[in-house]
């Protein structure tokens, strides 16, 4: 892997002994003690978005994971004016090519391949690298019988990739259908936020669909919401809670016992012998 | 020029007396029974469906559809589909799957519906089941855009064997309005979004978006709704007859890969 790349990830994530305070409760902490509660707010339970290299650490066995495709990149599909110059800037801000990581590594001892969106990177939007990363990661796992997991953070469709962005929703759900023909196992974890296209495809096609606290998960953006039926959102809209009490989601599961229940299901799924599966749910 | 006659499709596409699923069934085909309702919650008026035949075939035909005067179109929710409608698609789309019946979807949509209710009723998923399930039918699919194809919304009716668009139609990841909106946070320059966004059916065609183009009548389908009728009617019974005569395996394969080659990483 590409350690300095890792290296500017970590500096970013950690930052110094600078302070942050908790966009919930206001609180003020050191982003040192922020970092080794796993960016979690010690006084109210917040949780902070974090980068995908943060992720990894916090769900993976320690030095187990192995990037993959690490430098995929953009071909700016519309010629969209700006849009090199904006990715050009986002890739030194948070030393990513594009707004996703793509790993195999081990939880607990058991392989797994995973995907994890980075919010900070054009808020998490799927254009083609985002797409195409998710369809390997799940080509990868068909062909290796390993179990998936995908960590989604996304505003949603990229706008500068317009119709292949778009697209992007129908290479993933064909690519998920075919591994759960061949009884692939895929954890889709919510977190905050999961939007737009992202909510429209591989995010919502989860066996098990698990959710970060407080997390926004929805289709349609609270503005658009708002103009198109001209009154304000009932409290608590479209957070993971919602989500859950409408029925979209296995469980919220705060990001200290993730790593707990990540394995405790890969465990619960480990295959037991080969047969033919007939995929005719949904 | 190019900016003029983007602006022009959009226009031509959104005509409010542009031709409907509504039109095209009673065109093209016969003894249509339409089907309501998803067996969870309730029916959907933005999505009609029910059973059919072309040149004598059963099919199932499906389309999203906006309404021809303002009372249709309040009641058809402006062609904005809620979860329901999707989960009604989908319903059908098994049903025809089970009776080795091809699917025909058409598709005008603004886009799937932003509601406080279609969110607690689970739009995105929805949205993403139904091109799952598509995605692995084993009958042939055929999807003609027939006016605005905009969004998730559009695309949770169009994973299919052959995508064709009319020629004054647009296929986008987002009307042009919501595009300027998201992007410039300014909705009134659609027009500029319009050139950049790639959403005619030529410029989708060149990027291997779609499958095909039907050519309209001058002035537009609704110009001249007979020709139109004529011409999608020698297409559609061209491409089931092609579809229909290959080997399920290889119509499956070609369905994925088809979508799985569209848009390019550079490594
Ligand atoms: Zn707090």
């Amino acid at each position: 892997m590409d350690f300095d790349r890792e290296l500017r990830n970590h500096q970013m994530a950690d930052g110094d002994l600078e302070l942050s305070i908790c966009p919930k409760c206001n609180a003020q902490f050191a982003k040192k003690e922020l970092a080794d509660r796993q960016h979690v707010c010690p006084n109210c339970g917040y949780h902070y978005r974090i980068g995908a290299y943060d992720r990894l650490r916090i769900i993976l066995d320690a030095d187990s994971f192995e990037e993959l495709d690490e430098t995929l990149h953009s071909t700016d599909p519309l010629d969209f004016p700006g849009y090199r110059e904006k990715l050009n800037q986002m890739r030194k801000k948070t030393g990513l090519d594009d707004a996703v990581v793509m790993a195999v590594g081990t939880i607990k001892n058991i392989p797994v391949v995973v995907v994890v969106l980075d919010s900070r990177f054009s808020m998490g939007s799927m254009g083609v690298v985002v797409g195409e990363k998710i369809t390997r990661a799940v080509e990868y796992a068909d062909e290796q019988k390993l179990p998936l997991l995908i960590f989604s953070a996304s505003g949603g469709a990229r706008m500068q990739e317009g119709i292949f962005s778009l697209m992007q929703m129908a290479k993933t759900s064909s690519a998920l259908a075919r591994f759960s023909g061949h009884r692939g196992f895929f954890i889709s974890i919510l977190t905050d936020p999961t939007m737009g296209g992202v909510t429209a495809s591989f995010a919502s096609l989860g066996d098990i669909i698990l959710a970060e606290p407080g997390a926004l998960i929805g289709f349609a953006g609270a503005r658009v919401i708002e103009q198109t039926i001209g009154q304000s959102l009932p409290e608590g809209f479209q957070r993971a809670e919602y989500l859950e009490e409408h029925g979209f989601i296995d469980a919220i599961v705060p990001r200290p016992q993730l790593r707990d229940t990540l394995a405790q299901l890969l465990l619960l799924h480990q295959p037991k012998q080969e047969a033919v599966y007939d995929s005719n749910e949904g | 020029m190019t900016r003029t006659k983007d602006n022009q499709y959009i226009a031509l596409a959104r005509a409010m007396d542009r031709l409907s699923v509504t039109d095209y069934i009673q065109a093209l085909f016969t003894d249509f029974f339409e089907q309501h309702g998803d067996r969870l919650c309730r029916e959907d008026p933005s999505i009609l469906g029910g059973i059919a035949r072309f040149h004598g075939m059963p099919v199932t035909v499906i389309g999203t559809r906006k309404g021809k005067n303002l009372r249709e179109r309040i009641r058809f929710n402006f062609g904005m589909p809620n979860p329901e409608g999707y989960r009604k698609a989908r319903r059908l789309m098994k049903q025809a799957e089970k009776f080795q019946r091809p699917i025909i979807t058409f598709i005008d949509t603004p886009g799937a519906y932003p509601g406080i209710e279609a969110e607690a009723r689970g739009q995105g998923e929805a949205i993403a089941k139904n091109m799952m399930k598509m995605s692995q039918l084993k009958v042939p699919i055929i999807t003609v855009i027939t006016g605005e194809g905009n969004s998730g919304g559009a695309l949770g009716l169009a994973v299919a064997d052959w995508v064709v668009m009319l020629s004054h139609s647009v296929f986008s990841v987002l009307s042009p309005e919501g595009f300027a909106s998201i992007l410039w946070k300014d909705a009134s320059r659609s027009t500029e979004a319009c050139e950049l966004m790639k959403l005619t059916a030529n410029d989708l065609y060149e990027a291997g978006v779609i499958d095909g183009i039907i050519e309209e009548p001058a002035g537009g389908a609704q110009a001249n709704p007979e020709q139109m009728y004529a011409l999608l009617d020698q297409a559609l019974a061209y491409y089931l007859e092609e579809l229909s005569q290959k080997p399920i395996n290889d119509l499956l394969e070609e369905r994925y890969e088809k979508f799985r080659k569209i848009g390019f990483a550079l490594e």
